[in-house]
């Protein structure tokens, strides 16, 4: 579809198509969003209950149900009417990244698409290990795959507060990295590879505070090894 | 000498129905105990800061040697938090404050429900992990306002608000988020019952000295 559709049908409101992390949805699995706009919430790639019980369906109810759904539903209202609304996501968060007057804009669209990434990060009978260059690219950057799950979970923990830790490829080298809040991997010249989600509503209902044994049921059983490696290309 | 975790100053299910007893029991002895484990680890590595009170630590974190900084910061920051937040609530608790305290904050912010309405929104607005505060900031005024993280009034210099604290709720989300999940603002809504404006009066009457 070309992007002058993709604008005509998103500012709409009738959700046509949504850029997605890694490309576009097609319309059949956007799901309708409380306020229309140009921003809308992607369908779930897989069933609520999908990632039991390493991830409850509780825990999905709330987090992609009303987290993920709050920020699209923020995002439009914070650019109802503006040229922002005209734009594809990914170039709403790098124009707003370095803008302290728009940081709720920020915010909110890079919570947006940090949780589009992350649900495509997952899948029920996920984990074990990748193969193919990925594999070799990993045994590179941390020796072997267990050095990668060792850095993962580290940075998970280290992460202070709220923030997402990120397998991304950097000047053609892989890398662990943690981000902050809303921040991502998008507005640093990485490209992001695989992400974990550790905000406290991410495990609070699963793990409480044991937010060592989420990082490692994501890398264990849920991590979506293909996903990773289509954004290597 | 360490720093030590202090006991709550009622049962675990005190705060009920405001504050489940499974969020303070997780929140007290996990969440607050790991920040006190956490400084002391810190402190360990340069033990001449370590009889130095938390108050102190946060006034002078520019001092406070660079490779344990930011623990401290966060950790003292988190000690010290905690420790104000539990010893603000008690059961039964809630209404209003008197004295000069009532007055400062009808000449403040209108009437109490106004104060009431600018203090959930300042808790409310607060993205990701923080606080809310009302606190006497440095020209001796009542105000309100929120820090991230584990950041307070008293990290002059470190932190976006300074001041003395008077009333502080937590925001981050493991405060709320097993019996209110998403929605914070009835999280905020629900501590004013708790709130013991006895001990708010204290602060109040000491910071003004
Ligand atoms: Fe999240
Ligand atoms: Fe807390």
């Amino acid at each position: 579809m070309k992007r002058r559709e993709f604008l005509t049908v998103a500012a709409a409101g009738s959700a046509g198509v949504l850029l997605a992390p890694g490309g576009i949805v097609p319309a059949a699995q956007a799901v309708e969003t409380t306020a229309p706009g140009a921003f809308a919430l992607p369908a779930l790639p897989f069933a609520e209950n999908a990632l039991e019980p390493f991830i409850s369906a509780r825990t999905l109810s709330f987090h992609y149900g009303k987290h993920h759904k709050t920020y699209v539903d923020n995002l439009n209202k914070f650019t109802a009417g503006t040229p922002l609304a005209k734009l594809p996501l990914e170039v709403v968060i790098k124009e707003t990244a370095t803008d302290a007057g728009k940081a709720s804009v920020f915010n909110n669209s890079a919570q947006v698409w940090n949780h589009t990434f992350f649900w495509r990060s997952m899948k029920a009978g996920g984990g074990g290990q990748p193969g193919g260059n990925l594999h070799k690219q990993i045994e590179k950057a941390f020796g072997d795959f267990a050095g990668f799950k060792k850095a993962f979970v580290e940075a998970g923990l280290a992460q202070f507060g709220s923030g997402w830790v990120w397998l991304v490829s950097e000047s053609g080298a892989l890398k662990v990295v943690k981000t902050a809040n809303a921040d991502t991997p998008l507005v640093h010249g990485q490209k992001a590879l695989l992400t974990c989600d550790v905000w406290e509503h991410a495990y609070y209902l699963d793990y409480q505070n044991r937010r060592k044994d989420f990082v490692e049921a994501f890398v264990d059983h849920l991590a979506n090894w293909d996903f990773a490696a289509q954004q290597l290309g | 000498m360490p720093i030590k975790l202090p006991d709550l100053p009622y049962a675990y299910n005190a705060l009920e129905p405001f504050m489940d007893e499974q969020t303070v029991r997780l929140h007290h002895d996990k969440h607050h105990a790991a920040y006190v484990n956490n400084l002391n680890a810190a402190l360990d590595k340069h033990p001449e800061w370590h009889n130095k009170g938390l108050e102190e630590l946060m006034a002078n974190l520019k001092a406070v040697p660079e490779d344990i900084r930011t623990a401290v910061r966060n950790n003292a920051g988190g000690t010290w938090n905690h420790n104000l937040y539990w010893d603000l609530l008690a059961a039964n608790a809630g209404g209003q404050p008197g004295g000069e305290l009532l007055a400062d904050i009808q000449k403040s912010f209108g009437d109490f429900a106004a104060f009431q309405q600018k203090f959930n929104a300042a808790a409310v607005a607060q993205f990701a992990s923080g606080w809310g505060w009302l606190f006497i900031d440095d020209k001796g005024k009542l105000a309100i306002g929120s820090t991230p993280g584990h950041d307070n009034p008293l990290m002059s210099g470190a932190a976006n608000i300074s001041g003395k604290p008077l009333l502080v709720v937590d925001v981050w989300e493991h405060a709320y988020y097993l019996k209110f999940q998403n929605r914070r603002a009835d999280f905020v809504g629900g501590f004013w019952s708790l709130i013991n404006w006895k001990k708010v009066e204290g602060l109040y009457a000491a910071a003004r000295g």
